[in-house]
């Protein structure tokens, strides 16, 4: 058993890993990108609003807390406050979830798309119609999309993994799932805290 | 993945059953979780798409038999290459020894009943296969000319199609990642009692490095297909310069996944030859230490070389000075292992089997590609022989005379544990010898093409190349007729072949000395404790008493330890 779950918390390690890799492209392309046109990103992060970003950070440290309490919760055998845990973390993927459809939407609506559709109008995006304005808002989509689609599988899985645990399938014998979910979840976490200072505030 | 371990279905104890025969439904086979089901999955599909590339080869060769239209019009033949290189590199080459050989053989020299997730493993063997069907669904879309490397802006404004292949690419690297992963964590935690890092075969060793490189390049190129669908959907212009992009860029992600790449490539066949010169040596490999370790220089020092790629892209002259510089220091590692094989036989006593054949040819054949390799690293000649027929030569002298020659060594090394039966020695070696005398007519002509500035991928050429062209399709033809010889011999030995003992080669790998021919379904009848080195063939004397025997014919007597 436990070289197993070992074997199980090595393999999530590595995955990890690879998510980390796969992100370091976007953050390459971001760091080029910001390089060649410094002034139009200064510009940009202003175009985003750092107070509903701030919130969605603050959102995401206390889910990753919970997770984490969650895992303390379940080495004592705790299943109520294990499920309590998980709940709380849903509950606050999910607000982040409602503040990034809202920072979308308003941007769509005001024709700030990424790349060559790229069309701002409105009091707000108007002015930020430079050159390389696409540039920035494509990586900061495709960035925080993909992130977002983390969010999104991550709920998933911790939903699941609720369950299982109000059906008593875990126990402080046996609670490696929730161990590789809290693991996941910090790496969501960690990377949107790279995330927000790059694109909101810098 | 809480299931770590596979749970042997119930045997029968009265009728000795294999892995092959002790469930023969479609269903046991198709939901498998035994690694050595799974890799005769992954040889099945591997091997069927090495025909189809194949033949596209055979038929780019055909076109270029004489200077303009020969068989084809452009346009067709730009699909055939590009068809050829992109089936070759992404679901050939990349999963073969690993998925195959790895999983069949990598678990049982390790004493282990399986790999660390044996559901994860059948996972990856779908993905692999979804990755497939994608291909096809591209190829039916219609138009993939770019190459196997997808270069930007072109392939962005490209048709539907190339939405599918690198739809393709990121999930078939999503099975390359995934495999990895489980490599690296059965090598870690599954490794029987007593066999300690420096007791393990060479063959787990170059798949461990193999593994590493997997999981830490291939995301990379997954984000790079994603990137360019992105560019290619919604015009996001990261790497289109109509929008602002930059296309080196794609180039340099494209690279950091793509030299790595061809260590995923090539690492695993120096792991089958290193283990075949020990065996066929029936000597200890020379300087064990460092051939394993060298596997693991390889695929660090792998990482920083993919600016050699792009010397002529643009990129700063210092940054190509450098990446030049580090691209001659691949030359260390890989020398120390050719010279540590070399030894291996001269101390050894060699008999020439077909599988050492192959190991002969590898030897011939990838220390010109190694040697090419590094002439191609210097920057002033790089600059003349970029593009041209000598990249093309000096790349299938490593790919294919490297890593096509050792697989097919490896297969029928393990051809009797995977099957239990011997293959015709004769047709073996007939067949070694003829894709070895093909293979150099092929592509030595190409070097020369290449240095006289023929440039690769061109539809039509000057006259004055025409005699090379043709001396190179010929050789195309003793090829082929060598690989369908291979696979006729591995036909007739199913039907015909002699029992295998369980060890006809005398090897000291736990494969062979304590597994029967084929395995049982849990592979041992119980844990192997490992008290000695994987070529040390005194020891295994000392313990079965015919180790030693240097025997001309096929041990066939089944053995029991």
């Amino acid at each position: 058993m436990d070289q197993q779950f070992d074997a199980s918390k090595m393999g999530m390690w590595i995955f990890l890993v690879t998510e980390v890799l796969l992100f370091s492209g976007m953050f390459v392309a971001y760091t080029v990108y910001r390089v060649w046109h410094p002034e139009t990103f200064d510009l940009l992060s202003g175009a985003l609003d750092w107070r509903l970003g701030g919130f969605n950070t603050l959102v995401l440290l206390g889910s990753s807390f919970t997770v984490a309490m969650s895992i303390h919760s379940i080495q004592k055998s705790d299943k109520k406050a294990t499920v309590m845990y998980l709940v709380i973390t849903l509950i606050c993927a999910a607000a982040f979830m409602v503040v990034k459809y809202i920072e979308y939407t308003t941007k769509f609506e005001h024709g700030v798309f990424p790349g060559a559709h790229f069309a701002p109008h409105g009091e707000h995006y108007a002015p930020f119609d430079v050159p390389y304005a696409p540039q920035f808002f494509s990586i900061y989509f495709v960035m925080t999309g993909i992130h977002g689609v983390h969010v999104l599988v991550g709920m998933g899985v911790i939903a699941w993994i609720a369950i299982r645990t109000a059906k008593g399938h875990f126990d402080s014998q046996y609670y490696t799932p929730i161990e590789l979910t809290g693991l996941y979840w910090h790496l969501v976490d960690i990377i949107w805290i790279f995330l927000f200072p790059l694109l909101y505030l810098i | 993945m809480s299931e770590t371990v596979a749970v042997p279905a119930s045997i029968d104890t009265s009728v000795p059953k294999n892995y092959l025969n002790h469930d023969k439904s479609i269903k046991s086979w198709l939901l498998t979780l035994d690694h050595k089901r799974i890799a005769l999955l992954y040889l099945v599909t591997i091997s069927i798409v090495f025909l189809v590339a194949g033949v596209l080869a055979l038929l780019v060769r055909a076109e270029l038999f004489t200077a303009g239209e020969t068989l084809m019009k452009p346009d067709t033949y730009n699909q055939f290459f590009s068809l050829h290189g992109i089936l070759m590199v992404f679901l050939f080459i990349v999963p073969s020894v690993p998925a195959i050989m790895g999983n069949f053989v990598m678990p049982m020299q390790l004493g282990a009943i399986d790999v660390a997730f044996p559901r994860l493993n059948l996972a990856s063997y779908y993905i692999y296969l979804i990755g497939g069907v994608l291909v096809v669904t591209a190829i039916l879309a219609g138009n993939i000319d770019t190459g196997w490397t997808f270069y930007t802006p072109y392939s962005a404004r490209l048709g539907s199609s190339v939405i599918f292949m690198t739809l393709a690419v990121f999930i078939a690297g999503f099975s390359s990642i995934l495999t990895g992963l489980n490599f690296i964590v059965t090598i870690h935690k599954m490794r029987a009692p007593g066999l300690t890092w420096n007791r393990l075969p060479l063959f787990v060793w170059s798949i461990y490095a193999t593994s590493i490189v997997q999981v830490l390049a291939t995301p990379v190129i997954g984000i790079t297909m994603l990137l360019l669908l992105l560019e290619k959907t919604l015009q996001i212009g990261i790497f289109d310069p109509a929008l602002g992009g930059d296309p080196i860029l794609f180039q340099h992600f494209f690279w950091f996944y793509s030299h790595p790449a061809v260590y995923i490539m090539i690492l695993p066949a120096f792991g089958i030859i290193s283990d075949l010169m020990g065996v066929f040596s029936r000597h200890e490999v020379q300087g064990y230490k460092f051939v394993a370790l060298s596997s693991v220089a390889i695929a660090f020092l792998g990482f920083l070389v993919w600016g050699h790629h792009m010397f002529v892209s643009g990129q700063s002259a210092i940054s190509s000075i450098v990446f030049s510089l580090i691209t001659y220091l691949i030359g260390i590692p890989t020398g120390v292992k050719v010279l540590n094989w070399v030894g291996t036989m001269y101390r050894g006593s060699v008999s020439f089997k077909t599988p050492m054949l192959y190991a002969l040819s590898f030897l011939f054949l990838f220390t010109i590609g190694g040697l090419t390799g590094v002439a191609l690293g210097v920057l002033g000649l790089d600059i003349h022989l970029h593009d041209t027929y000598f990249v093309v030569a000096h790349f299938h002298y490593v790919m294919m005379g490297g890593t096509v020659i050792a697989a097919i060594g490896g297969l029928h090394y393990w051809w009797p544990k995977i099957t239990g039966k011997m293959y015709n020695e004769t047709m073996g070696s007939i067949a070694a010898v003829l894709i070895f005398i093909g293979f150099n007519v092929t592509f030595f002509t190409q070097f020369v093409l290449g240095t006289k500035g023929m440039p690769r991928r061109y539809y039509d050429y000057q006259i004055q190349y025409e005699a090379l062209h043709q001396i190179s399709t010929v050789g195309s033809w003793i090829l082929a007729s060598g690989l369908f010889l291979v696979l006729f011999t591995f036909i007739h030995s199913l039907m015909k072949g002699k029992k295998a003992g369980s060890n006809p080669w005398g090897a000291a790998t736990l494969e062979w000395t304590h597994t029967a021919s084929p395995p049982s379904p849990h592979n041992f009848d119980e844990q192997p404790i490992v008290t000695h080195g994987p070529y040390d063939y005194h020891a295994l004397a000392r313990v079965s008493g015919d180790g030693a025997a240097q025997t001309s014919e096929p041990e066939l007597s089944e053995s029991r330890h």
